[in-house]
């Protein structure tokens, strides 16, 4: 079945089963892979988009689900205040070791800050505690989202 | 960093600035514009990271290329885990080189043992924290070669004497500095010149180091934050197809009936590919061949180890541990000295199954063609994978290109060639390229495991509370025995008593030997820690008891034993000093000390927990005291102790892989739980500086911290932690 997605601002064409998650839409059917695959149960959130502003795991966002919704995924996330704040303070921090979930962390630190422009540690806590690092870079990412929200 | 440009302007920019520097010191720099997103309205920052091999007018030697453009490319040995390493060794050919950071672009080194095997592993294998350690000399002697060789040319075009002339940033200049060559410039003269032996040139005095010492900006960051970083699970080739797989759940079992029309009616879906081991649903995307795997609906035959469980693999190394096994080392007479000793103690303490659960998911892309075989994999051992294609495929092992990229966390999941060697069994039944992409639950349920390990400890302590005897027999499988068979030699394997065969404590009789015990239901590997992982947990848990029951205090106890070996006195006074150590803490409050020498480095933690009646554990925070000896990037090093504790930590809290009928009980992040940032202490660092020879790092903090914790356990309830995971049931007030 054919469906127009409006990822960052483009909207792109696919023919695909409607009950395909976005991730693998994104990944594999339009070669934009910014956005990671990393249990395909929102366990982990490495696949973390945003439909209209607000942070989904796209590994159980079927494609049928989307419909008008504006999908922005981290190549695009630069382009809003809090995204373009959080990537200079991840590198500003060093924030990456292997870097895999960074896509999804940022992805869900923008959505954070777009609605609580400066949150407290519970804030964060309840925010990022979807986001899975196996390096542990969790010290660093909470001091980046404080750093980028300038608290 | 991430300015908001379009793409036209950042050409034009760029051609400004090179105009601009070309009139300024003729310096050149030439970035590739490679990883970025055709997808992406707007350019980011070029990235360092470049992933097809870069030929250099200039390249003296395996690591270093320069072009008359003024490009500077350094090929790098060791794969980039998330360790640092691309930065790190960049920083050992930078300093002798002569360049900056940010004048130079990292490429992945081709499978070439001749040219970038790690000396200590004796292949190109990134593993045991060795990197640093391997390469400190020969990557200085490498950028040394190639500066004195661009000065040469230079001194030959000014007609001077060589050793007027100095380099900086990427430039020659003659004594007075009035003139001046950039390596772009000297590029093609310096490659006509004879190559000196890289042990007969000059390497710097480390105190006029200007780089190496410096908390310097990972080179591989920028592509990281903003979705261009390409790892082996991101390759894409024209014409490429998409697999999931599900493999025997129990290990030598086949598939027995597969509904293949079920899979194929699945929109998408191009090609069911059984190979007995493993099933394969070949798509035009992984939605589809997700889909169609389920629709598949496989059954197995469940062959020989379908009853094996946890109980059956423990009762079995209990029996074993009885036997006495390979000596790994036999001070004085240990049997004599328990016997006589004022006190005894016996204990058994036993360390779980765990998986690597890497970020990255397994994976590997694969053309495999009637004369070459192509494969795209983030690999910690690219030579070792090539050789084993070679083998399943027949081809020479030059017709195998290993493509290596950025690896989305190893822990020494990727030191394994079996994700590899899967993908290509199913490519020999695709036309043309393939990816096979491993769901979670593959990824969980067919690792290969950190072994399980039952320990028999006893220790003898004289009237004093001093110990005078101290035996280890350890249990469990031999990586080493499958992995590289020379060295596993007479039942000895010398990476399963790191850290308990060599002690940081003196005591005069001393005996720890080796039992292998291994199981056919389970395959075995390294994990990030290797041998210490296990070893310094049962180690230091153990000389706590002895604290203990000499009735001391554990640093004290610690101290005295460590006269004789001032490094390790040295971290572990400063990390009980951090931590201040002794100074009141609440009820069910506790602190707990560790140490080791692992990996070339000495390193103390000190936990600080809180256990609630319950028997629910916080740790509060990890204090950690490191002599690394001379270090190339502070930052990173902080890094990796943070990164590093959390990933031992998180195991000592909730890491256990079980078996049940052959079957692995756990699947996805649910059962199998990582440490999230709602629940991690902060780690402090605190790093000796000093002129030692260089230590490894990225795995020390991962095998020190669970005594620490334990220890704290014991301080705040008196309840002795033996086992791991920590099962908090038993932490109840």
């Amino acid at each position: 079945m054919a469906f127009t997605l409006k990822i960052n601002g483009t909207p792109h064409e696919v023919d695909v089963d409607g009950d395909i998650p976005v991730l693998w839409v994104l990944r594999d059917v339009l070669g934009m892979t910014g956005t990671k695959f990393g249990c395909g149960q929102a366990l982990c959130g490495a696949c973390t988009v945003h439909l209209d502003g607000q942070p989904v795991r796209s590994c159980q966002t079927p494609v049928d689900s989307v419909g008008d919704s504006a999908i922005t995924t981290i190549d695009a996330i630069g382009q809003t205040p809090e995204g373009a704040a959080l990537q200079k303070a991840w590198l500003d921090l060093e924030v990456v070791q292997c870097g895999y979930c960074q896509s999804g962390q940022i992805m869900s630190a923008a959505a954070l800050l777009k609605d609580t422009p400066k949150p407290t540690d519970d804030d964060i806590d309840a925010a990022m505690s979807g986001n899975v690092c196996r390096c542990g870079t969790y010290q660093r990412i909470r001091a980046a989202i404080k750093h980028a929200a300038g608290v | 960093m991430n300015r908001l440009i379009p793409r036209e302007q950042i050409a034009d920019e760029a051609a400004v600035s090179r105009r601009a520097f070309l009139q300024g010191t003729g310096l050149l720099l030439g970035f590739a514009l490679t990883g970025a997103s055709t997808e992406s309205v707007f350019a980011a920052p070029a990235s360092r990271v470049v992933e097809n091999e870069v030929t250099g007018t200039f390249a003296p030697n395996g690591f270093i290329r320069i072009n008359p453009t003024g490009a500077v490319t350094l090929v790098i040995p060791m794969a980039e885990m998330g360790q640092g390493v691309y930065t790190s060794l960049s920083m050992l050919l930078a300093e002798e080189l002569e360049v900056r950071l940010d004048q130079i672009q990292v490429q992945h080194a081709p499978a070439n043992d001749a040219l970038y095997a790690n000396s200590i592993l004796q292949s190109q294998i990134t593993g045991l924290s060795s990197s640093i350690r391997a390469f400190w000399t020969p990557l200085r002697q490498a950028g040394a070669v190639g500066r004195n060789l661009l000065i040469a040319a230079a001194a030959n075009r000014w007609d001077v004497d060589p050793a007027t002339c100095h380099a900086k940033n990427g430039v020659v200049f003659n004594a007075s500095g009035s003139k001046h060559l950039s390596y772009g410039e000297l590029a093609e003269a310096a490659a006509e010149l004879p190559l000196p032996p890289a042990a007969d040139v000059k390497l710097k005095d480390p105190k006029d180091f200007t780089l190496i010492g410096t908390p310097a900006k990972r080179v591989d960051s920028s592509i990281k934050v903003d979705g261009r970083v390409r790892y082996g699970i991101d390759a894409r080739v024209p014409g490429m197809k998409v697999a999931a797989i599900a493999i025997s759940p129990v290990l030598g079992g086949k598939a027995k009936t597969v509904d293949e029309d079920a899979a194929l009616a699945v929109k998408g879906v191009r090609q069911v590919v059984n190979i007995d081991e493993a099933v394969a649903v070949v798509a035009d995307h992984m939605g589809a061949a997700k889909k169609g795997l389920e629709a598949a609906a496989i059954t197995w035959d469940d062959g020989p180890n379908a009853k094996v469980s946890n109980a059956d693999i423990v009762k079995q190394l209990e029996e074993e541990s009885k036997k006495a096994g390979a000596v790994a080392r036999n001070d004085g007479d240990a049997r004599k000295a328990l016997a006589e000793a004022a006190q005894r103690l016996d204990a058994i303490y036993q360390v779980p199954f765990l998986a690597h659960v890497t970020m990255e998911p397994m994976n590997c892309t694969v053309h495999l063609q009637k004369d070459r075989c192509d494969i795209w994999v983030g690999t910690q051992a690219p030579t070792r994978t090539q050789s084993m294609v070679a083998e399943l495929t027949g081809l020479p092992k030059d017709a195998i290109k290993i493509h290596n990229h950025l690896i989305g966390g190893g822990f020494g999941r990727r030191l394994e060639a079996d994700g590899t060697l899967l993908a290509v069994k199913i490519a020999k039944h695709v036309d043309g390229p393939v990816k096979v992409i491993w769901s979670r639950e593959e990824d969980i349920q067919h690792d290969m495991y950190r072994p399980y390990n039952l320990d028999r400890l006893s220790a003898g302590l004289d009237a004093s509370g001093k110990p005078v005897a101290w035996t280890h027999r350890i249990a469990g499988s031999s990586v080493m025995a499958r992995y590289a068979p020379p060295l596993f030699k007479d039942g000895y394997d010398f990476v399963v008593v790191e850290s308990a065969a060599e002690l940081p404590y003196a005591m005069p009789n001393i005996h720890v030997d080796y039992v292998r015990v291994e199981s056919p239901a389970v395959q075995t590997a390294f994990w990030r820690g290797v041998g210490a992982t296990r070893n310094v947990f049962v180690v230091e848990s153990f000389m706590d008891e002895l604290a203990h029951a000499a009735k001391q205090d554990p640093v004290a106890y610690r101290k005295a034993l460590l006269g004789h070996n001032p490094r390790a006195l040295a971290v572990l006074s400063l990390a009980a000093e951090k931590a201040g150590w002794g100074s009141p803490l609440l009820a069910r409050h506790g602190r707990g000390v560790s140490m080791q020498f692992a990996f070339g480095s000495y390193m103390s933690q000190v936990a600080e927990v809180e256990v609630a009646d319950d028997g629910s554990l916080k740790v509060k925070r990890i204090v950690c005291a490191v002599d690394c000896g001379m270090y190339v990037n502070p930052d990173t090093i902080e890094a990796q102790i943070q990164g590093g504790t959390l990933f031992g930590l998180t195991a000592a809290l909730y890491g256990s892989i079980t078996f049940k009928d052959g079957r692995v009980e756990q699947s996805n992040f649910h059962d199998y739980l990582p440490m999230r940032i709602d629940e991690v202490p902060v780690v402090e660092t605190h790093l000796i500086k000093n002129a030692e020879a260089p230590g490894g790092i990225g795995e020390a903090p991962t095998s020190i911290v669970s005594p620490a914790v334990t220890n704290a356990i014991f301080a705040a309830t008196g309840k002795r932690v033996r086992s791991l995971p920590i099962d908090t049931d038993l932490l109840k007030s």
